[in-house]
């Protein structure tokens, strides 16, 4: 198990920095082959060519890729010293560089944004989880019937309709119509209950959309397992059905849920975009966003590396949960 | 197994008397699935009886009804059965003086595991992967006997150990995946058996083992049931696996019952051409290498639409033999053949006795 464990930490390490590498080399040595030169970009296409050439400088745009990859990474790591001429720059650690629209530091965004989407991704991945799963096995267990097939027509509802027709939807009844919800996003620190008034629409939303494909994998797993001879055998030993399903074919039926949950979870922690903007929360997906209009090619970065970090984490939790769940992991 | 009533009723058919005298009789049993393509009768009209400390063999080509059976007097098939189409049950099945069919759901998984337990055929799907084959074991124990897990695993392990497994203080943490065939399918005798159980079902034990293996696990299952004196029900298309183990042979064919007796009699007296089919063959080291196996020709009948009359009369080479079509038209019932031997063939007794002796026996 420790040996499991310390081997996937070591993969999940590589992973990190091959994944910084190739996110680093897309954003700054391909628009480089495609003509488009990110001074220029960083400074206005009408500038003033000297001032361009001392953003050059300044960002170390003129260096070869490799040591403009290692000056990020120290950045992240040490801090970084951007200098042109007199106009010195310093940059604390942990360095993702400065806007390039609003000249802000990226690491002090990224901060704000990310309680917001956690918050976000982790509410509705409980919901869906509890909902989804639930419905998912009942469905299983009652296959066939009315309960199951119209249980099943909501999942596909869910699974077909987009965030931003449920989103404005649901903003529409019980905001503006109902009046029910206020709708605004507070902080968690200023108060709880305006909080949770903010984040119960956004939560649900997603969750209803995550919850439907959660409940039709559930099903479907469930389905398999019952199947299994492990299954009758259980039967056969004298156990309660409540024991048969809610011990041996759920524990197997976690299996293919938990990988999902991985995935989903660690790449909604990198900005649940489509909710984000629906709801207006300032989160990460709405930074990118917003960055990607503006060509604001650190920001995109920086949240770039915070989702394939989560994914990476999430994955990686996922793992050892495997590890836990399934005996014949350990081994491979 | 006891004589049957003295009146000398046929096994295929019931005797209306309510209390069953054997320990485990089966009367009239018939498992039904509804399918989309139509009613699939896995098991129609059968019964057969066993008294304890006796085997039965139960043998037969698969779709024939041998597990749909087994599965039945587990009551396996109604137990976990979810949405709308539920298997049809009829029939009685008498274990010890009760009726499980009609008994309630609850009695029935009580005496599951405990007074009647099953071997499966295949021990690697069979045992949950997830857990240890200590956890399985007792598991099983706990649910019909009221200790605490310590003493459960003390006696997982003596059971390991009267399985045969080597180190079983140790293995007895192992999974499932950690065992090569033969020790899962002890493991898997020895869940089993871990409650005493008096009726121990053997679906086909030993087709997923090599032969070295099959040959440890038919004596250990022997041997178990001498020292436990279960009856035991073996459920097989070999005929070598039976012959090993079994007091009474009944071979079956598209769920019902086609021969049926004493296994020296069925093995080397058989009044069915089925049942010539299956020793034909069947490969054999005792006699002179033949040239070649002789199999049964054409395959397994539709469960759906079984042939009229003989279900086995589109594949018997001897079908034309009763007179006015009578094998398309009438189904044959069990007759007595022999003592406590019956068979369901149109032909006459001496009609099937020249063929066997003339023309099938020399040739085996």
């Amino acid at each position: 198990m420790l040996t499991y464990l310390i081997r996937r930490l070591f993969a999940a390490a590589v992973m990190l920095v091959v994944i910084m590498v190739v996110v680093f080399s897309i954003f700054f040595l391909v628009p480089k082959w495609v003509g488009v030169d990110i001074a220029t970009s960083f400074v206005g296409k009408q500038a003033d060519p000297a001032a361009v050439e001392a953003v050059r400088t300044k960002l170390g745009l003129g260096e070869p890729i490799y040591v403009q990859v290692w000056e990020f990474f120290k950045g992240i790591f040490a801090g970084r010293t951007y200098a042109a001429g007199g106009d010195v720059t310093h940059c604390s650690a942990p360095c993702f560089g400065y806007s390039f629209r609003s000249e802000q530091a990226i690491w002090p965004v990224l901060t704000d944004r990310f309680p917001v989407t956690l918050g976000l991704a982790l509410g509705a991945a409980l919901l869906w989880l509890v909902f989804g799963v639930a419905a998912g096995v009942l469905s299983a267990l009652k296959r066939g019937t009315l309960w199951d097939r119209g249980a099943m027509v909501v999942a596909l509802g869910g699974v077909s309709l987009p965030i931003y027709f449920t989103g404005l939807l649901s903003l529409a009844i019980f905001s503006y119509g109902l009046g029910w919800i206020d709708g605004q996003y507070v902080p968690l620190e200023e108060s709880f209950s305006g909080w949770l008034g903010g984040m119960i629409l956004p939560w649900v939303t997603l969750a209803f959309l995550y919850a439907a494909m959660y409940a039709r994998i559930t099903r479907a797993t469930m389905l398999e397992i019952l199947g299994e001879d492990y299954i009758r055998t259980a039967r056969a030993k004298g156990l309660r059905e409540q024991v048969v399903i809610g011990k041996h074919a759920m524990r197997s039926t976690m299996t293919p849920i938990l990988t999902m949950l991985g995935m989903d979870l660690g790449a909604l922690i990198g900005g649940a975009i489509l909710t984000e903007t629906t709801f207006s929360l300032p989160g990460l997906g709405q930074a990118v966003l917003n960055a990607i209009k503006t060509q604001d090619l650190p920001i995109i970065l920086g949240v770039t590396l915070i989702t394939s970090l989560a994914v990476l984490l999430a994955n990686l939790v996922v793992d050892v949960l495997y590890a836990v769940i399934d005996p014949r992991v350990r081994l491979a | 197994m006891t004589e049957l009533s003295k009146t000398g009723a046929a096994v295929g058919e019931p005797t209306t008397a309510a209390a069953p005298t054997a320990f485990l009789e089966v009367r009239d049993l018939k498992v039904h699935f509804p399918t989309d393509d139509g009613l699939v009768k896995s098991v129609d009209g059968l019964s057969f009886q066993l008294e304890k400390g006796k085997t039965l063999g139960i043998v037969g080509e698969s779709g024939s009804g041998k597990s749909v059976t087994s599965l039945g007097i587990m009551g396996l098939h109604t137990a976990g059965q979810y949405g709308k189409r539920k298997a049809q049950i009829s029939g009685e099945i008498w274990l010890n003086g009760t009726e499980l069919l009609s008994a309630p759901a609850d009695q029935v998984r009580r005496m599951r595991g405990r007074e009647m337990a099953m071997i499966f055929q295949d021990p690697l799907s069979a045992l949950h992967p997830y857990y240890t084959i200590g956890q399985q074991i007792v598991e099983a124990y706990r649910i019909h006997h009221d200790v605490d897990k310590k003493t459960a695993k003390r006696r997982a392990v003596e059971m390991l150990d009267r399985v045969g497994i080597p180190q079983p203080d140790k293995r007895v943490d192992s999974y499932p995946h950690e065992f090569s065939g033969g020790m899962r399918q002890r493991a898997m005798i020895a869940m089993s058996l871990v409650n005493n159980p008096e009726l121990l079902i053997a679906d086909e034990p030993t087709t997923a083992l090599d032969v070295t293996v099959q040959a440890q696990i038919l004596d250990l299952i022997r041997d178990l049931q001498k020292e436990f004196g279960s009856a035991v029900i073996v459920i097989t298309h070999d005929l070598g696996v039976v012959a090993e183990l079994a007091d009474d042979l009944l071979v079956m064919y598209g769920g019902r019952c086609v021969e049926r007796g004493p296994a020296e009699k069925v093995f080397y007296e058989p009044r069915h051409p089925y049942t010539w089919g299956l020793l034909g063959s069947m490969p054999r080291l005792d006699r002179e290498q033949q040239e070649r196996l002789v199999p049964v020709k054409g395959s397994p009948p539709s469960l759906i639409n079984l042939p009229s009359g003989c279900a086995f009369n589109p594949r018997c080479p001897y079908a034309d033999i009763p007179k006015d079509d009578v094998t398309r038209t009438v189904r044959p019932e069990l007759t007595e053949v022999g003592s406590r031997h019956w068979a369901a063939c149109h032909m006459s007794q001496e009609q099937r006795e020249r063929i066997w002796t003339e023309e099938i026996a020399p040739k085996l």
